[in-house]
């Protein structure tokens, strides 16, 4: 009777005496909560580096090149071409100056070009020239190229009203709009990888997990009760990356508080799917100085080619199958999405579904390599 | 002795490494409420055989029963009933020692006050501090602490005593002596006879994985006496361990 009564109690889900995973996998997730939030490297990693690159993306403002264009004193300046320049928001037009003036600053490069615009005689096209320095050779090829732009469509039936047209009025995209969601991104693949991978190799290596397997502790309970610290933790960054974007650098949440919570809803999917990697890296890794060069190999591909400075499209042509195979691609993909574009879950499903397949990819092979002691 | 009840019963206890054979046939009992000490060189199969009765470790063969419990099929009433200091364990990173306790007691079930759990280990004025940065003598005490949370009937110290100083030790001897009056059974290995001798109810000797000798330190001492044994040089009334503690006196520093 005594001995049925054990072999209950064993098999029951809350063992003898009563004893409660619930309570262990908590008290774990408390102690790692506090374990994380008093390491130095888990908040410069989520939060730090972060901040740091929207601070400086933020402040750059309007996406960096400036062009200093002179307009030729004399020149006619209510034509429709100066009008396209200035509002391409890239080009600065400088005027009000004499002739050998505009002639120092074109040679020192502290004005990049000239233009002088004419209307031609007997039609209704005008004449533009334009004289580039040496000092300036980069942002003389982008004013070509803008103006190349502008030729194309328009200097051959310069019809005001169509030019008109071609101005849309739209919700700014501003470059937070782009920057912020790639740097949360990193945020949660970061904290995701190193923290987890670190975390499990010293708790191995230190033989913590070994003393806790004298405990009636469940493994299952170690390694849930750690996510729960780390997503928790993340979800905490995340939040307060996305409130001090909003507040301090306009960044775009179109439907408010639920475009938040979606993005934390695809934060906690990203986080858990990095994880995986920490696992698995945990169980490859030798010592703790490995952690970092194998780490590495797993996040700075993605934190280069995913998205997070430069839209994929910009890489060329045999780089962007790689970029579309990384989980962060689609990650950043979903969430700016939701955030600019305003869009629900579901209508980021597909992103969502390849992080999912790469998370069962991902936790079969941690299953696999990851090692209790 | 006969009427002593065994709580710890082992039995022709093998466990194999690929070829290598770190214990080969083990047998004996620890009784309730006793100071039950493994000695033996390194090597010998001592943390071994103490992992495989914490069930930290799987056996190759061989029997095991703990408070009625077996390792094989009831591991998880073995681990509510014992608590264990292993050889070289740390703590988890960041946390204090209230937080510590915390967290243990969350592993096991224990409602417990942290701060009691320090006092009984006499570490009440470090409750904030780190593990990392305690004395060698104040962390196996804090070790210790984390053994008593749960309660248990049986806790297991390995090797508490390597690295510290006289007093550390003699107080940690105290200690230990008054986990077993409080009626906690105690296993524990060492390499010093002297506290064998002084600490522990009964020894085993363990040597390549086997038991040479188990008896109480005094019947050991005399049957070896008896077999006609002398020390080379007259054993004097002190010794220089005596000699020691007199000068630099009995109270503990950290």
């Amino acid at each position: 009777m005594q001995k049925d009564i054990h072999e209950k109690n064993s098999n029951s889900f809350s063992g003898a005496g009563g004893y409660n995973n619930l309570t262990a996998t908590l008290a774990l997730a408390k102690a790692s909560f506090r374990s994380i939030m008093r390491s130095p490297s888990a908040v410069v990693f989520t939060l730090a580096f972060p901040l740091i690159f929207i601070l400086v993306f933020g402040f750059l403002g309007g996406g960096g090149t400036h062009i200093d264009v002179g307009v030729t004193p004399g020149s006619d300046v209510n034509n429709p071409v100066m009008g396209m320049l200035e509002k391409t928001g890239m080009i600065r037009l400088v005027k009000d100056k004499s002739k050998t003036e505009f002639a120092k600053l074109l040679e020192k490069g502290n004005v990049d070009a000239m233009i002088d615009v004419h209307r031609k005689v007997n039609s209704a096209a005008y004449s533009v020239n334009v004289v580039y320095t040496s000092a300036s050779r980069d942002k003389g090829g982008i004013l070509k190229s803008v103006l190349n732009n502008i030729f194309y469509d328009k200097t051959l039936k310069p019809n005001v009203a169509e030019i008109k047209e071609s101005t849309i009025t739209g919700r700014e995209y501003k470059t937070i709009d782009f920057i912020l969601p790639g740097q949360l991104g990193f945020s949660l693949l970061s904290t995701g990888v190193f923290g987890t991978a670190f975390v499990f190799l010293s708790l191995r290596q230190t033989l913590v997990i070994k003393r806790f397997f004298a405990t009636p502790v469940r493994r299952s309970s170690i390694v849930i009760g750690e996510g729960i610290a780390r997503i928790g933790f993340a979800l905490i960054g995340a939040l307060f990356i996305i409130l001090i974007g909003h507040f301090f650098f306009g960044f775009t949440l179109v439907n408010g508080a639920l475009t938040v919570v979606n993005m934390l809803v695809l934060a906690t999917l990203g986080i858990i799917v990095f994880m995986g990697f920490g696992f698995i890296i945990s169980g490859i890794a030798k010592s703790e100085s490995m952690v970092p060069p194998i780490s590495n190999i797993v996040t700075l591909p993605q934190f280069l080619l995913s998205g997070t400075f430069f839209s994929i499209e910009a890489f060329p042509g045999w780089l962007q199958p790689i970029s579309r195979a990384l989980p962060l691609t689609y990650l950043n993909d979903a969430m700016r999405k939701v955030a600019f574009e305003g869009l629900g879950l579901w209508d980021v499903k597909f992103q969502i579904m390849i992080l999912l397949l790469w998370g069962i990819g991902i936790y079969a092979v941690a299953v696999k390599v990851f090692k209790w002691e | 002795m006969e009427t002593k009840k065994a709580i710890i019963s082992i039995k022709d206890l093998v466990k194999k490494y690929d070829d290598f054979v770190a214990v080969h046939g083990l047998s004996f009992e620890v009784f309730e409420n006793e100071i039950f000490g493994l000695l033996g060189p390194n090597g010998a199969g001592k943390t071994t055989t103490l992992e495989i009765i914490e069930t930290l470790r799987a056996k190759t063969s061989g029997e095991i029963i703990v408070d009625g419990f077996s390792v094989d099929q009831h591991p998880q009433n073995i681990k509510q009933i014992i608590g264990v200091q292993l050889q070289a364990a740390g703590y988890y990173p960041n946390l204090n020692l209230i937080e510590l306790i915390e967290l243990f007691a969350g592993l096991y079930g224990a409602n417990i006050k942290p701060m009691e759990m320090l006092e009984k280990v006499n570490l009440q004025d470090k409750a904030k501090a780190k593990y990392k940065a305690l004395s060698g003598g104040q962390k196996q005490r804090f070790s210790i602490a984390t053994t008593l949370i749960n309660q248990p009937k049986i806790i297991f110290l390995d090797e508490p005593t390597t690295g510290l100083d006289p007093q550390a030790r003699r107080n940690l001897w105290d200690l230990i002596t008054e986990i077993r009056d409080a009626g906690t059974t105690v296993v524990i290995t060492t390499h010093y006879m002297d506290e064998a001798e002084q600490l522990c109810d009964r020894v085993a000797f363990v040597e390549r994985g086997q038991i040479i000798a188990l008896d109480t330190p005094d019947n050991l001492i005399d049957k070896l006496v008896n077999s006609g044994f002398e020390r080379k040089k007259e054993v004097k009334k002190a010794n220089l361990e005596d000699v020691f503690i007199n000068l630099t006196g009995q109270e503990w520093r950290e």
